[in-house]
């Protein structure tokens, strides 16, 4: 068995250099202890993002040890320091400098590249979220391997499960690559213990390399709401809301009344009565509350790709034919101008 | 900087509204007789790429060249580029299949040799392509040329004779303003442009102009694959749960489903 044995070699030759690795690593197989994953977090103004809980429950998953990597203006004091508190991690690097704090793939593709390759890593694993998709298929071309992106489960070491064709196809794959470098898909990587951690925070390597693009400005949706991809709780509504007023007079109140973050059908946010940041399908965001409840909004592919893990869906539709009802767990036809309202009072006079 | 030369690399995927069927050996998806269309991102690079040269900006667009890499079919996805405005085309022939065809990283190999030879400047992407949801070759490419980036774009300003480039992208939670300097590589999302229509006198012209033939190792590329298909399989099938009466009745069973 020539793998085992080179796997052992090079077992033999880490343990040289990392004496304390085997101590302090009680993994139950020889195969776990070979893994060992970085977590690439995303941080903004010092605040991780969910993207970097998402990358790091799915390190866990993988097994191995697990070192968490952010990098930006200060970080060591807010965003590394927050990652430490994170149980499971080994140790979190970071590297403090205002080249990084906007994340932008020039430079911190190169950045990840040394500090990937002076910690050995054998796997890379970084959120879904727009930093994600734009740094690592970068990093992975420097590093010569082929990503897997937007995985929603872990089948083995080098085996992952990622959906195709707007979601209407589950592809298993296996990774052929020395480093495996991948995304996930938020939703379905969940459950990291944000407290009782204690890793040490090191200094990483930072090769400096220019930034070739600049940071001209920013315009974010501001919501006191949950946030969408995330959120318990999310009503979503479509071209049959009409209008702009018509979106926020009715929409709203419901979502105030549930508790609950807004999202959107592509044909609402094209028509402009919503945000294109509450866009929820192929091209959008991926949800998976325990409560989707959808109003004004026939089904259409794209959409059903970006919603259908939700855990309860509920829609309201003049249409008594439209796809969603095929998919909804519960579905009420007719006008939505009068229904929304009244569950809305429903909802208010119940709490 | 004399002028744009636009690259603008298009795939031939199934049509977004049809719904895929896994073939039965839960190898990929059937693709035989199934309707088939450009990418609509790419559409929304070769729109960008014919609208730079429109607006007429600081910069002259010198030349759009489309390339696409597949099976013999890929030819009418080439005409449907130049019929929307590009000036010429490279065929890279490739043997078709059902798994999405070449890696993203190959792909961004192939193009990175096309860059080189063509002495391409600009390179419009879309931002995925929307079999194999993968969303890599644009950035890929980016890092193998050490070019800056731009992806999601949403709106793309020149903005002097030196090569300055503004792009508004999209990220989460709003947009986001990036300025660099040519050479560059962009991709394109769902609200950076409309796509025209081909029109007939354009489709027949497109039918004159260049398209040529390529072979991978015309590009010192091979098609390597990194990655193996271990299985094809439908979602899990989610069933409808019927449906209530009124509002009582939605708030009852989304009570009864602990949704509430």
């Amino acid at each position: 068995m020539i793998p085992i044995a080179r796997n052992s070699a090079l077992r033999a030759v880490r343990s040289q250099f990392h004496p304390s690795r085997t101590f302090n690593q009680p993994t139950p197989s020889a195969l776990a202890r070979l893994l060992s994953t970085l977590a690439v977090l995303e941080q903004r103004d010092g605040k991780l993002q969910s993207s970097s809980l998402s990358a790091i429950a799915a390190a866990q998953k993988l097994g191995g040890s697990v070192t968490a990597f952010v990098a930006g203006s200060g970080v060591k004091g807010t965003a590394a320091a927050e990652a430490a508190k994170i149980k499971g991690l080994d140790k979190v690097v970071a590297v403090d400098s205002d080249a990084y704090e906007k994340g932008l793939p020039e430079n911190y593709a190169p950045l990840l590249v040394e500090n990937i390759k002076r910690g050995e890593f054998s796997h890379v694993i970084a959120g879904h979220s727009a930093f994600g998709k734009g740094l690592l298929p970068r990093v992975a071309a420097l590093l010569d391997v082929q990503q897997i992106s937007d995985i929603t489960a872990i089948e083995g070491e080098d085996t992952f499960v990622r959906p195709i064709y707007a979601g209407n196809a589950i592809l298993t794959v296996q990774s052929s690559d020395p480093i495996k470098v991948i995304t996930v898909r938020g939703t379905a990587f969940q459950d990291v213990e944000t407290e009782g951690g204690s890793a040490e925070i090191v200094e990483g390597v930072d090769p400096k390399s220019p930034a070739q693009t600049e940071w001209v400005s920013e315009e974010l949706a501001k919501s006191e709401r949950p946030d969408l991809a995330t959120a318990s709780r999310v009503v979503s509504g479509g071209r049959g809301l009409k209008s702009k007023e018509e979106f926020d007079r009715v929409m709203v109140p419901l979502a105030d009344a549930l508790g609950a973050a807004i999202g959107a059908s592509r044909a609402a946010v094209d028509s402009g009565f919503a945000d294109n940041s509450l866009q929820v399908g192929q091209t959008g965001k991926n949800v998976a509350p325990q409560l989707y409840l959808c109003a004004g909004i026939s089904g259409a592919i794209q959409h059903l790709a970006g919603m259908k893990d939700s855990k309860v869906i509920a829609a309201i539709n003049k249409d008594a034919d439209a796809p969603i009802f095929q998919v909804a767990d519960v579905g009420l036809v007719g006008d939505l101008f009068e229904k929304v309202p009244e569950l809305t009072e429903k909802l208010k006079s119940q709490a | 900087m004399s002028g744009l030369r636009i690259l603008v690399p298009v795939k031939r995927v199934i049509d977004y509204a049809i719904k895929p069927r896994i073939n039965k050996t839960q190898t990929g998806v059937e693709t035989a007789g199934v309707k088939h269309s450009l990418n609509p991102f790419d559409e929304l690079s070769i729109e960008e790429a014919v609208r730079l040269r429109e607006r007429k900006g600081p910069l002259k667009v010198e030349n759009i060249l489309a390339l696409s890499a597949g099976g013999a079919k890929c030819a009418d996805t080439l005409r449907t580029a130049m019929a929307m405005g590009a000036d010429r085309a490279f065929h890279v022939e490739v043997a078709d299949s059902n798994d999405g065809g070449l890696e993203p990283l190959t792909v961004a190999k192939m193009l990175q040799a096309v860059v080189k030879q063509e002495n391409i400047n600009l390179v419009l992407l879309g931002k995925q392509a929307i079999d194999g949801d993968q969303g890599q070759t644009g950035q890929m490419l980016a890092g193998l040329l050490g070019w800056p980036q731009a992806t999601q774009a949403s709106k793309v300003e020149i903005k002097d004779e030196q090569g300055t480039v503004e792009v508004t992208h999209e990220v989460d939670g709003g947009v986001e303003t990036l300025r660099a300097k040519l050479p560059l590589v962009i991709t394109t999302d769902l609200r950076l442009n409309e796509p025209r229509y081909a029109s007939l006198p354009n489709i027949m012209k497109a039918k004159k102009k260049p398209l040529e033939k390529k072979k991978l190792a015309d590009f010192g590329v091979e098609d390597q694959r990194r990655l193996k298909t271990i299985k094809v399989t439908e979602p899990p099938a989610r069933q409808g749960g019927g449906k209530v009466e009124d509002v009582d009745g939605l708030i009852g069973k989304l009570k009864e489903l602990g949704a509430l």
